[in-house]
């Protein structure tokens, strides 16, 4: 039977196109599923942006819906000054979302299941929102490091603190997306082998995997939501200092 | 359906759209635009984003700790520095999500209740 991690397996589909640093770039399925998270994507908002109609048909009214979820997130979160990065936070957020819906088709393949996607995803929203931070308040931004109010005889101890977990969020922002769809598809991998290796009984993990794949479809989409929205939060710290 | 929607006008459409919303929310004690995630997706997420943290900020410190010692050859001192300092972040960090958390499970609970 087939390995529950096998799905993982990154393939190349073409010949190496080139060579960087030793290594053959080809176009893999990992690559393929991004283009395709691209191009449907592009494709659906360009759909429903095209005719503008005041009544929206069934597109129209979904892209809406898409610019209005994350219109209201950057205005609840981030506040003033946070709708200059609306169109990275979208793309950010559809990106994700697509790459964990994608996944979710039979024979798809789950790009944000790699933790280098998604390690190299928040490592461009970490230091994008640093450099924003030390470009808006200059010297002032590391103020983020001391809680205000606090006594000063506290600082050797709080100041490291702080920084350890300011340096910790790419790794939870960039953990959490990537172990939530690699355990929910290892998980569907190991019941769809119970199914087959029980014969009749094979009924029971059968009907609990429906189950599951539903609540995988809610994983992914609350996944994508909770890393847009922690994007926000951190942006909201670096433009506002606390 | 007694009127055409392709020919009332917007404003028309706006004042019926806002009737249709009030007497729903009069029925159902409920805002027609529910809170994003809905309730039962809303918790796994919080509790999801707790545990990551928990794991997260052990996981910098030492791994800080770590490049620290290779760098000054100073191994294991600063590691374990590290390790206690990433467990101090991690503490902190999910006690500021719960604390978040709480203000705006509060800040709903006052909008149900005026």
């Amino acid at each position: 039977m087939a390995s529950p991690l096998e799905q993982f397996a990154i393939q190349d589909l073409t010949a190496p196109l080139f060579t960087i640093g030793g290594h053959h770039i080809a176009v893999t399925n990992s690559a393929v599923f991004m283009m395709g998270a691209v191009v449907l994507s592009s494709g659906l908002l360009l759909a429903g942006a095209g005719k503008g109609a005041m009544i929206p048909g069934r597109i129209q009214a979904m892209s809406e819906l898409f610019y209005e979820f994350i219109a209201n997130m950057i205005r609840d979160n981030v506040g003033s000054g946070g709708k200059k990065f609306f169109p990275f936070i979208f793309t950010l957020f559809i990106f994700t979302l697509f790459g964990n819906i994608l996944g979710m088709l039979p024979y798809g393949y789950t790009f944000t299941s790699q933790i280098a996607v998604t390690f190299f995803m928040a490592m461009v929203v970490f230091l994008g929102v640093t450099l924003i931070g030390l470009f808006k308040h200059g010297l002032h931004f590391f103020s983020l490091f001391f809680p205000h109010g606090a006594p000063l005889f506290t600082a050797p101890i709080l100041i490291p603190i702080e920084l350890v977990s300011y340096l910790s969020r790419p790794i939870s922002l960039s953990v959490r997306l990537f172990a939530n769809m690699t355990v929910g598809h290892v998980l569907l991998k190991v019941l769809a082998g119970f199914v087959v290796a029980l014969g009749i009984f094979g009924v029971v993990p059968l009907v609990v995997l429906v189950a599951i794949t539903a609540l995988e479809l809610l994983v992914a989409l609350l996944q994508a939501y909770i890393f847009t929205i922690l994007c926000c939060i951190y942006l909201n710290d670096a433009l506002h200092l606390h | 359906m007694a009127e055409d929607d392709r020919k009332s006008t917007p404003d028309e459409l706006d004042r019926r759209l806002k009737g249709v919303r009030q007497a729903y929310q009069k029925g159902t004690g409920q805002s027609s635009r529910p809170a994003t995630g809905g309730a039962g997706g809303e918790k796994l997420g919080v509790g999801m984003r707790i545990a990551v943290e928990l794991v997260a900020g052990v996981v910098a410190g030492a791994f800080l700790g770590l490049m620290a010692d290779q760098w000054l050859g100073t191994k294991p001192w600063l590691l374990i520095v590290g390790f206690i300092l990433g467990c101090g972040a991690a503490f902190m960090n999910v006690y500021r999500v719960a604390q978040a958390e709480e203000r705006r499970s509060k800040a709903a609970q006052d909008e149900k209740k005026s």
